[in-house]
């Protein structure tokens, strides 16, 4: 027989879980929601107090300082809104040039790390424990001020074949000058990508179908590179160069690319291409052994091994890691405040908001620049993740 | 009868062993490969040689000014002699330093016999590293009390400040990753919208833009009278945002711990923090120890940002330093010196968590 009393035993309110549980939660929101209210009030009369006007108008005002570089037309003229922009610009560039060149250096560097020649290997070693060890900052003043800027004066440049010439004051490269029918060019090339990308999916349902395969690789190569190629020069070459002379105490004409963007570049690069080159040689060493010798024994040769076996599997392993990377790497760009390269929170979070005062709009936008590229890069690998997990069971 | 007498061994071939059969397996097993050893064995020739060169056979150790690296074409390591004491002390008062050194001292009783297998009163030193130690050194280094005089942060700077941004650093960010990690895992929605909206934040910044918001914003946050001190600032402004990523670090371990770990925990009756501090957390720290020391590495790496807000850390005492005319071209010079500096505690942190790794690998071994 039952116990009445047992059945019925009343547990203490305080020990019930999901009053625990709820009773936690309140006080939790009640802390939260106080202490954002507690710093609002402070921020907003703070700012009554030093007669700073809340709001995004001071966006459209003339800004009165220049920039040292921009990918997009500027001066003391435009507004506050366009330093924004010029330094949104110049932080994607660094950033993007930035991730290629670590990418490359670090799949060279992870392969190096395996290689079956000790020599190889332990300089590649060596580099890695060396360079990641190192705090970045001291990288960017490192080739900023002990390379870069110890470079000869113009006059006594470095010169590459009289069009690029490297100096204290930049690297001044030849640019490039489009005429007419160029456009034609580029319409091609664009073109060629599109139906490249076609003809990889047609050829895929071929080979599932009938399991013909076809050179989708080569033929891709003669869509985007030597179709438009022939039109190039089949138009006449419609594009020169402007190269850069030596006018009075500087160069003129060309590209120049300052000193600031290489040492900023450099330290990036070699930085994060040490840790990438940690992520590809735990890639490949997660592919076991078995996978090889089993795609040996289904008669594949070495090259379609690596391709459709290897590869696949370590890039499973290495593409996470290594987006986060990427995302270090442009948020680590940032340190670019340090030397005076003109990115988004040097231009913006410093110049502008120097001059404006408005703080919290300022930080605001800036923060949700980079809140918003590492939240679609999450986004994107849970995407990844989702797709390539392992089916198990 | 004829016995069988087999006839001895021959040895190996000469090129398949000792000295020989290494270079022949190791760096000429084939010729693209010995083409690539040589080229490399080149490449070191060209570079090694003139780097060795500057750094030791050509370069200056002593005198007390730039006169006495005047001619020379190897380093002028008399300036980084010169300014040893304004690398490792900063701007401290000089005839105070003893109490620095006696942090230094201490730092290295409370830390150097961990690395040490047999020392047996690793435990009791573990405690007073993370309670006694800060305490004192505190007490030591701003003065104000027992008849010390008093030392403002201002005054604070050179490696001093660096190794102690980063052991305030590292001492916090690790409670308040694994409060987050918890908050993160919780079941109660609330806690654990707001854990998840605290670390994305911090993960998703740059810290320097984070040390800007602890310099600017952080006076209009809080009410008219009330002042941190800078270093004080970028302080929560670092450890905030190192908790961020040990929290993420944290929940990496917590996610590999079974599920049948936590019912048991249950079922013996453990409350929640019981379960986790007795059962779940022991293990899961221990499965991400090279997460949580590439963490610590990280931080102390970070440290060198503060010089962008003003204070005046190793790094920043050299560059302050070198453009200094009173020496010429020392540039190289000061950044080795800091470089070796911090070289040595990084790469010291990550052989030390390979050795507690595999130390701890235990219950898996084969």
């Amino acid at each position: 027989m039952a116990d009445p009393e047992r059945t019925q035993s009343k547990t203490a309110i305080w020990n019930d879980p999901t009053f625990r549980s709820i009773a936690f939660q309140v006080i939790a929101a009640v802390l939260i929601v106080g202490s954002i209210w507690y710093l609002f009030d402070n921020t907003m009369t703070n700012m009554e107090r030093r007669g700073i006007t809340t709001g995004f108008g001071f966006l459209g005002e003339t800004s009165g300082f220049g920039i040292l570089m921009s990918l997009i037309e500027y001066d003391e003229t435009h507004t506050y809104g366009r330093t924004f922009l010029v330094g949104l610009l110049n932080t994607l560039l660094v950033s993007f040039l930035g991730i290629i060149a670590a990418t490359i250096l670090g799949f060279i560097l992870g392969v190096a790390r395996l290689s079956h020649n000790w020599l190889i290997a332990k300089i590649a070693t060596v580099y890695v424990e060396v360079l990641r060890n190192l705090p970045l900052l001291l990288q960017i003043f490192f080739w900023y001020i002990a390379v870069l800027q110890t470079l000869p004066h113009p006059r006594q440049s470095f010169n590459f074949a009289d069009s690029f010439f490297l100096n204290a004051r930049g690297f001044y490269v030849p640019g490039p000058v489009p005429e007419s029918g160029f456009g034609i060019v580029m319409l091609l090339f664009f073109a060629a990508i599109v139906a490249t990308v076609f003809l990889a999916r047609w050829a895929h349902k071929r080979q599932d179908q009938t399991g013909q395969q076809f050179p989708v690789f080569w033929s891709g190569v003669g869509l985007i590179i030597v179709v438009p190629l022939v039109v190039f020069y089949l138009l006449g070459a419609p594009m020169s160069f402007d190269y850069p002379a030596l006018r009075g105490f500087n160069f003129q004409g060309g590209i120049t690319i300052i000193p600031e963007l290489i040492a900023l570049w450099l330290a990036l690069t070699m930085y994060t291409a040490a840790f990438i080159g940690e992520i590809v040689r735990a890639g490949i060493q997660g592919v076991s052994h078995g996978q090889t010798e089993a795609a040996h024994a289904l008669g594949l040769r070495h090259g379609p091994t690596l391709r459709l076996v290897i590869i696949p599997q370590a890039m499973r392993i290495i593409i996470p890691p290594l987006t986060s990377q990427y995302l270090n790497l442009a948020k680590n760009s940032s340190l670019a405040t340090a030397i005076g390269y003109p990115d988004l929170v040097g231009v913006f979070m410093g110049t502008t908001l120097n001059q404006t005062g408005q703080a919290v709009e300022i930080v605001a936008m800036t923060m949700a620049v980079y809140l918003t590229m590492s939240l679609s890069i999450s986004a994107f690998m849970n995407w990844f993740n989702k797709r390539m997990a392992l089916v198990e069971r | 009868m004829k016995e069988f007498k087999p006839l001895p061994d021959l040895p190996p071939p000469v090129a398949t062993t000792g000295f020989v059969g290494w270079l022949r397996e190791n760096l000429f097993s084939s010729p693209l490969n010995s083409v690539m050893t040589l080229a490399v064995l080149y490449l070191l020739y060209t570079t090694l040689v003139p780097a060795l060169d500057w750094a030791f056979f050509s370069a200056v150790f002593t005198g007390d000014d730039k006169t006495a690296c005047e001619g020379i074409t190897g380093a002028c390591w008399t300036f980084v002699v010169n300014r040893i004491e304004i690398f490792t002390y900063g701007s401290y008062p000089a005839t105070e330093t003893w109490r620095l050194d006696i942090c230094f001292l201490l730092l290295v009783l409370s830390f150097g016999p961990q690395f040490f297998e047999k020392f047996p009163y690793k435990l009791p030193l573990g405690v007073f590293s993370l309670t006694g130690f800060p305490v004192i050194c505190y007490f030591l280094i701003a003065g104000g009390s027992f008849g010390l005089e008093h030392v403002e942060t201002e005054k604070w700077g050179g490696l001093a400040l660096t190794l102690m941004i980063a052991y305030v650093g590292i001492v916090a960010a690790l409670p308040f990753g694994v409060v987050l990690a918890l908050g993160r895992r919780s079941d109660m929605p609330v806690i654990r919208t707001f854990c998840i909206a605290f670390i994305e934040l911090w993960r998703g910044v740059p810290l320097i833009s984070v040390l800007f918001m602890s310099s600017v914003m952080l006076p209009l946050f809080l009410p008219e009278g009330v002042n941190f001190d800078k270093l004080l600032r970028a302080l929560i402004g670092i450890t905030m945002f190192q908790s961020a990523y040990m929290a993420e670090v944290i929940r990496g371990g917590l996610q590999a711990i079974p599920r049948g770990q936590y019912e048991a925990a249950q079922a013996l009756g453990l409350s929640y923090w019981r379960m986790m501090g007795l059962i779940i957390l022991p293990q899961a720290l221990k499965l991400v120890i090279p997460g949580i020391v590439n963490t610590f590495i990280a931080l102390f790496k970070d440290t060198t940002l503060v010089l962008i807000i003003g204070l005046l850390d190793i790094l920043a005492t050299v560059q302050a330093a070198i453009t200094d005319p009173a020496w010429g071209a020392v540039a190289t010079e000061g950044y080795v010196f800091a470089a070796a500096c911090f070289w040595i505690f990084c790469f010291g942190m990550s052989r030390y968590s390979i050795k507690l790794e595999k130390k701890l690998h235990t219950g898996h071994k084969r």
